[in-house]
């Protein structure tokens, strides 16, 4: 970007209505990953390719049961095994309520466990750990421990789980945040604008249907790992897969007591996330053991325990309903989203807060009534995951306006088109669904999903639809052919909570450290961040040495979630980078006696009017060597009470073994207004990888469970994600628009593209042989159950 | 147990332990990009040139290595100069969190030096050998896609 002043600049970075995509030298351009080289290279850059002298190794002892108190525990024979250097239980721990949740202070989800426990509440709770001189002493160690269980009666169903009689989940006296623990109930929301009873009861059409969705896991290839140790000044240092390494550290002090002077988190190059490392899952029983045994400490679970006894996506049950005008027109919706956050209450108000708050504030309609419950269940513990309720919210939300559409006889994307929000429009449920807190109206001021949906209407071939004969595929009869599509919207940060800090100074030949506090966790956000940074500095973009996160040397940032760092850490990365931009020209000035405010950087250079300039390497030996001896350079954190919505139209293209009940994905294309596109490359990388994330739980992805809640399916073998055989052929196409409030006019991307998928399939697999399925995952044994049940009728 | 194999054109001498599988053999000795990912033989991430061919490094027993030749992606690194295919990842974005990289680079290798010419669906069933949750698989494909490009022209 070219400025020809600072004001200009400044201006045009914080009003950045005017630009476009060829303003930027790197950003919106297809950079490569700053972070790719090592990782092509399989350098040793995760928690787990670390290890020092006489570390131990750390094995968690599960709960066989979904429900039980523990009567009797010893153990002797483990502790007596050469090798073992800790067996810690309930007995070895001061009893401390926390949140495994990572989230902002004050934590909305309750204060529901402690680091050990004598009660397990689904099958796969911590009951024990153990640290040994090897991974093989530590299992074997903790076969040895001998407990005797009172088993309780449990409670799988989530509609049940509220009802009188049914067990009690936290009975203990110490819990703190649950808004009913009798009746097993974590939270409850209600919120409502204008007259929706009195327009469901006008409308020409309602439409309605509870739909169920399974907890989905995050199957991250990297398992959750944490490497714990004492440094030399007796700190402990958590080298952990985390996203959110700043909430560790506070949630560890809490856990263990120990001072958070006394705490530092690493966190390394991450395998995926996905909202699965949002949460504290081993770090507490690290920091117990590095206590217990002053010796460095490994945790990695293997992938069964990963599966059983981390976390996974809130499973639902919805009911939604929604009126109709004869035109299309929504007059009024509602929403009650009844969700199981397992055993633990991680998220649990959070997510449901955004079932409503994402899924209805795609709506322009004043009338809406959102509701819901998060009750405990003895199942695994849910938490965050990619969509964040909203990826729940959107398939009650697009299979119903799909369905309104076919019997009102108009084209579903005409439908979308009256109700879709619109430049100004404020969301009318905004206030009472701010996340466990008084939201903020958030007018939309940047919208495209006029272009977004006809753009990808020309790509599918939206026209075919209509072509019977399309639908056949000659000389296979029992095959059909279908089309549908979704319109979402998502969000961007949360606003007035989420923070992010950066650091950035000059070295010695004009190179620039960026040091913030965020976390990539793959997804590319050292690369945006060096990209924002270079496109303010003018330079190149391997001259931002990028660096997150380490609790002590990085600014805090709140961590990955929420849709959040391009946003918010970007935010951070702006401000700090025009700061130190500023004095870059000062000391340029200086040099080429000119007015500061007559310069641009351009190339490395800071330009003057004339045509002559300096080197930002010349700049930074005279500031640091020269003349009036300074450090260039500056921090900055950014907040926002915006909370941009991206926009997406998702297109599927499924053909459907009327005799199997197979679905096969042929296309799928998504169309995004993301603002301003920030790298290219891993925007469309973040969407493919939603959307792969989304065929999963559209069509194969569920944790399933035994009668006595044993996950049935805990391995990769078993719970099947998709491979490269099982992709559609993919199309992602942005739209640009600029977002007044965000970086260099950007939005989120992240988790956007998830949302439509399961609707956009299931609609697509109504248009091939006319059925429409409530229950996810939409497995071949459901397709041929609804086409059977269909051809009886 | 005493086993001599080669590791990335390296002989080696090493002690296996009873039960050992190569993966956690590999990774002890230091070859930190094979990568943990399940116990089931599934995610692939584990994946090595084993003779050449990609093959899961979980599923093979250390003591079965003895007398084989191993080649791990710290083997494709010519005194720190990528190769074409690791450039062509790195180009297309075919590299996210990078955990399955390795695993995906050696599955495309094995394909390459059986075929030189795959077609889109030989690329996507050599690739179906390892997991990836990042991506969509797209950007994989079109990696080697450009490296058989690049090498044609070459």
């Amino acid at each position: 970007m070219a400025y020809n002043n600072i004001e200009e600049m400044l201006r045009m970075a914080e009003h950045p209505e005017g630009l476009t995509n060829d303003d930027f030298r790197v950003v919106g351009k297809r950079v490569k990953k700053v972070d790719a080289a090592k990782m092509a290279r399989g350098k040793p850059i995760y928690t787990d390719d670390f290890s020092l002298p006489g570390m131990l190794f750390a094995k968690l002892l599960t709960s066989p049961y979904a429900h039980a108190r523990i009567k009797r525990i010893d153990t002797s024979k483990a502790a007596a095994l050469p090798g073992v250097h800790a067996v810690l239980t309930y007995k070895d721990l001061p009893r401390i309520p926390f949140v495994s949740a990572g989230q902002s202070h004050p934590s909305p989800s309750p204060n529901d466990r402690v680091s050990l426990d004598n009660k397990v509440r689904f099958v796969g709770d911590r009951v024990a750990v153990v640290a040994a001189e090897t991974p093989e002493i530590a299992a074997e160690a903790a076969r040895l421990i001998e407990v005797e269980y009172e088993k309780l009666p449990a409670v799988f169903d989530m509609e049940k789980a509220m009802a009188p009689g049914a067990p009690v989940i936290h009975d203990e006296l110490d819990v703190d945040g649950i808004l009913d623990a009798q009746r097993n109930l974590v939270c409850h929301i209600e919120a409502e604008a204008g007259d929706v009873d009195g327009q469901f009861a006008s409308a020409d059409l309602v439409v309605e249907g509870k739909f169920r969705e399974p907890f989905q896991h995050h199957v991250a290839m990297e398992p959750h790992v944490v490497i714990g140790y004492w440094d030399n000044d007796d700190r402990l240092v958590i080298r952990s897969s985390t996203q959110v390494p700043f909430h560790v550290r506070r949630v560890v002090g809490w856990a263990t007591g120990l001072p958070e002077k006394r705490i530092k988190v690493i966190k390394p190059r991450l395998g995926g996330g996905f909202g699965g490392k949002q949460d504290i899952v081993l770090d507490d029983l690290v920091a117990h053991l590095v206590i217990k045994t002053n010796r460095p400490v490994r945790m990695r679970l293997d992938r069964d325990e990963e599966f059983r006894s981390t976390r996974s996506r809130h499973a639902y049950i919805i009911q939604m309903k929604i009126g109709f005008k004869k035109d299309g027109t929504i007059t009024a919706a509602s929403l009650y989203a009844l969700s199981s956050t397992g055993a633990y209450g991680a998220h649990g108000l959070t997510v449901l807060s955004n079932v409503g708050a994402k899924t209805l504030g795609l709506l322009r309609t004043k009338n809406m009534r959102f509701s819901g419950d998060v009750v405990y269940t003895n199942h695994p513990v849910a938490g965050a995951f990619r969509g964040y309720g909203a990826t729940q919210g959107y398939f009650p939300l697009g299979t119903l306006i799909d369905e309104a559409a076919e019997k009102l006889g108009l084209d579903v994307l005409d439908v979308y088109r009256r109700n879709w929000v619109r430049q100004g429009d404020i969301f009318a449920l905004a206030k009472p669904l701010g996340e466990g807190r008084e939201g903020y109206e958030n007018p939309v001021e940047s919208v495209a999903l006029e272009q977004c949906t006809d753009t990808g209407a020309d790509i599918i071939g939206w026209g075919k639809r209509l072509d019977s004969a399309w639908h056949l595929v000659p000389g296979k009869p029992w095959l059909r052919r279908g089309m549908g599509a979704a319109i979402v919207a998502h969000g961007s940060a949360i606003p007035g909570l989420d923070m992010g800090g950066a650091y950035m100074k000059i070295n010695d030949d004009g190179s620039f450290n960026l040091l913030y506090g965020g976390s990539d966790l793959g997804t590319g956000a050292d690369t945006v961040m060096a990209q924002i940074a270079a496109e303010i500095l003018g330079c190149a973009v391997d001259n931002i040495i990028v660096f997150s996160a380490d609790t002590d040397f990085t600014p805090f940032d709140k961590g990955a979630y929420a849709s959040s760092t391009t946003f918010i850490s970007g935010g951070a990365v702006q401000k700090t980078a025009m700061k130190v931009a500023l004095q870059v020209k000062e000391v340029a000035a200086e040099m080429l006696e000119v007015p500061a405010e007559t310069l641009h950087l351009e190339n490395g250079r800071a330009m003057a009017p004339d045509g002559r300039s300096v080197t930002l390497k010349e700049v930074a030996m005279r500031s640091l060597h020269m003349v009036d001896q300074h450090q260039i350079m500056a921090t900055a954190s950014h907040m926002s009470y915006r909370c941009p919505q991206p926009f997406a139209a998702q297109f599927a293209q499924v053909l459907v073994d009327t005799e199997t009940g197979q679905v096969r994905v042929e296309k799928f294309v998504t169309v995004a207004d993301i603002g301003q596109v920030i790298n290219l490359t891993t925007a469309e990388g973040q969407v493919e990888g939603a959307v792969a994330q989304g065929l999963g739980y559209a069509l194969a992805e569920g944790m399933e469970f035994s009668r006595g809640g044993h996950l049935t399916n805990p391995h990769v073998n078993q719970y099947r994600i998709f491979t490269s055989l099982d992709m559609p052929e993919l199309t992602t196409v942005f739209v640009p628009t600029v977002e007044p409030s965000g970086p260099l006019g950007a939005k989120s991307v992240a988790e956007l593209p998830i949302d439509g998928v399961a609707p956009a399939v299931a609609n697509a697999i109504a248009d091939a042989v006319g059925v429409r399925l409530r229950a996810l995952p939409m497995t071949p044994e459901r397709v041929l159950q609804a086409i059977q049940a269909k051809g009886r009728q | 147990m005493e086993i001599r194999l080669t590791v990335n054109d390296e002989q080696k001498i090493w002690q296996a332990a009873p039960g050992e599988n190569l993966r956690d053999l590999l990774r002890r000795e230091g070859y930190l990009s094979v990568k943990y990912g399940c116990d089931s033989g599934t995610c692939g991430v584990c994946t090595v040139l084993f003779d050449g061919r990609a093959a899961h490094s979980c599923t093979i027993l250390a003591a079965q290595a003895d007398g084989h030749k191993v080649t791990t992606v710290e083997g494709l690194d010519d005194q720190g100069r990528l190769d074409a295919l690791q450039e062509a990842f790195m180009e297309t974005g075919a590299v996210q969190c990078g955990y399955c990289t390795p695993g995906m680079l050696l599955a495309a290798k094995s394909l390459l030096a059986e075929n030189q010419t795959p077609d889109d669906d030989e690329i996507k069933d050599a690739l179906n050998t390892v997991l990836c949750r990042c991506t969509g698989y797209v950007k994989q494909e079109k990696a080697v896609k450009l490296f058989i490009t690049r090498t044609k022209g070459a």
